[in-house]
């Protein structure tokens, strides 16, 4: 329970780590996006050599990242493995019927297996260097234009904020209770799927109980001090754009640019 | 059957995401003699929990070894061993009742007994016993634990651990959260099951009257340390560590201080509970 990488803030005081949310989540996402430019070695080349980069400024070991990826890797050998079959073209190495392994999709497969890869380590990279209540404030500074067509832009950060607020009491409470369980002799892991799959309702009926009781305290509490959905909102927290946050942002357009140029000078595969 | 607890050199800590904590046990050596009654004191973060957890295969030691009658836990222990262990070892967590999970109390209750392998009837007839003994009525049997009180809840969740009939009792501060006198009840059926059934007890608290009244032993610990294991009279009476510890007397001594130094008066034995202070006020004639 405790191993989960995705999703979880790592405390720092890298450069990373100081950058605006915004500035991260933006950079993020435009990072996934620009991955598609990639066509050949040499885009991918600069796509690595800038990954590996960012995960070193973020001052966090390789190893955690790797990590990260490992719950994640029959999900992406999955989709590679599908990659290599259903693609054509190139010199053909095995064909039996409808399997047929091509060159073309060897190096396809190559490809989206390092596309995928790099989508976990940069995601992992915003989420281990931005505190969920940071990351929240931030999606909520973006997503504030959408407010003027009626969207609930505030209630959804709250939403957002009070379920990633709760994760890791969710996370503890699991621990608690498998432990309780354990205790009184219930072995998870163990045995056929259907009695694997029973020794999980002493696990989530006491979480679903707890969840249930502590939204409504929660609920409670808030109404009690008056919280109004409708109210207009001030922050504890301000988001401040810094020089570097504009640096974080330049450096993804210089990217963008290097990797068009890459792209067209070398050598496509398609 | 008596079981005696034997750590050796036990240190231990948690995997916390990419990170390990700090050991949460350092070094730890504590014997546990069967039969006794060991109150485990000490601040938060001390290791207290950490050392329950140890005693029940649920944190296995990265150092050192556990031994609980004549079952060692070591790092590398496979499931079929620990479970066993977990058989012989009955645990109440802090707040048992977020434990509880089946429709209806008999269950609950039964859940333990039949992951050990006992036939269902035999179960049944256990959780009859066992809800008897924590002070509760056997027509609750059918009813669902949700709907219960949080006093009758955390008596459900005890009976479900007594009811794996184990050799030795670990609970992490049972009263807590409980109302003066509930606390009282439960702390008071404890101790008899210690008395009358020699179960080998091991209790977390914060109150040191109840470690006055119901313990043989306290064992404090600081750090992730045993720092000291002795008798509960041996214990208190050494002021000067147990202010460097931070912990408090229980109330029955604190008066009795209190009232030396305004009266000057000097009763004749160090009082721990209210009923020792009563006979010594007595005695030098003040009531």
């Amino acid at each position: 329970m405790n191993k989960l990488i995705l999703g979880r803030y790592l405390p720092g005081d890298s450069w990373l780590h100081d950058l605006d949310p915004r500035a991260k989540l933006v950079a993020g996402v435009y990072f996934i996006l620009i991955l598609f430019i990639a066509n050949n070695w040499q885009t991918y080349a600069l796509l690595w050599l800038f990954t590996l980069l960012v995960m070193k400024l973020s001052n966090i070991p390789y190893r955690v990242y790797i990590r990260g990826v490992r719950p994640l890797i029959w999900l992406i050998l999955f989709t590679v493995f599908l990659q290599i079959l259903f693609t054509a073209g190139g010199t053909i190495y095995i064909d039996w019927g409808i399997i047929t392994i091509s060159e073309f999709g060897l190096i396809n497969g190559v490809y989206i297996f390092f596309r995928f890869v790099m989508i976990v380590f940069i995601s992992t990279v915003v989420t281990l260097t931005t505190k969920p209540i940071d990351l929240t404030d931030g999606i909520n500074a973006l997503l504030r234009p959408l407010k003027k067509f009626k969207v609930p832009v505030d209630e959804w950060s709250l939403m957002l904020s009070i379920s990633l607020r709760f994760i890791p009491n969710l996370l503890d409470e699991t621990q608690k209770v498998m432990d309780a369980q354990r205790a009184r002799g219930s072995e998870f892991g163990e045995g056929s799927l259907v009695k694997q799959m029973k020794t999980l309702v002493p696990i989530f009926l006491p979480l679903f109980v707890s969840s249930l009781n502590r939204a409504e305290e929660l609920a409670n509490g808030m109404e009690v001090r008056g919280y109004q959905a409708s109210g207009t909102r001030s922050t504890f927290r301000q988001l401040k754009w810094k020089f570097q946050d504009t640096i974080c942002l330049m450096a993804m357009i210089g990217l963008t640019i290097a990797l068009v140029i890459l792209r067209t000078s070398g050598v496509a595969f398609h | 059957m008596v079981m005696e607890i034997k750590l050796d050199k036990v240190t231990a800590d948690y995997q916390l995401g990419p990170m390990r904590t700090p050991r949460v046990l350092d070094a730890v050596d504590i014997n546990l003699k069967p039969g006794t009654f060991t109150a485990v004191v000490g601040h938060t973060g001390a290791g207290k929990s950490s050392l329950l957890k140890v005693l029940n295969g649920l944190l296995l030691p990265n150092n050192g070894q556990v031994m609980v009658g004549d079952t060692v836990i070591k790092q590398d222990d496979n499931k079929k061993a620990l479970k066993a262990i977990r058989k012989r070892v009955g645990m109440v967590f802090q707040f048992p009742e977020a434990q509880l999970f089946a429709e209806t109390v008999e269950k609950d209750i039964c859940f333990g007994p039949l992951n050990f392998g006992v036939s269902l009837s035999k179960a049944k007839e256990i959780a009859r016993v066992a809800i008897k003994q924590v002070g509760l009525d056997e027509s609750l049997l059918s009813k669902s634990p949700f709907s219960l009180s949080g006093g009758q809840k955390r008596r459900v969740a005890i009976a479900g651990v007594l009811a794996m009939e184990p050799d030795i009792l670990v609970l992490d501060e049972p009263g807590a959260g409980l109302d003066p006198t509930g606390k009282k009840e439960i702390l008071s059926l404890i101790s008899s099951w210690n008395r009358t059934k020699q179960l080998t007890t091991v209790l977390v608290t914060h109150d040191m009257d109840d470690v006055a009244r119901f313990a043989d032993d306290v064992a404090v610990m600081e750090k992730g340390q045993v720092v000291s294991h002795d008798t509960v009279r041996n214990t208190f009476s050494n002021q000067d560590q147990l202010d460097k510890w931070h912990i408090d007397l229980p109330s029955a001594r604190r008066f009795q201080l209190k009232l030396e130094q305004t009266t000057g008066l000097i009763l004749a034995a160090t009082c721990l509970t209210e009923e020792e202070l009563a006979d010594a006020l007595i005695k030098v004639g003040l009531v």
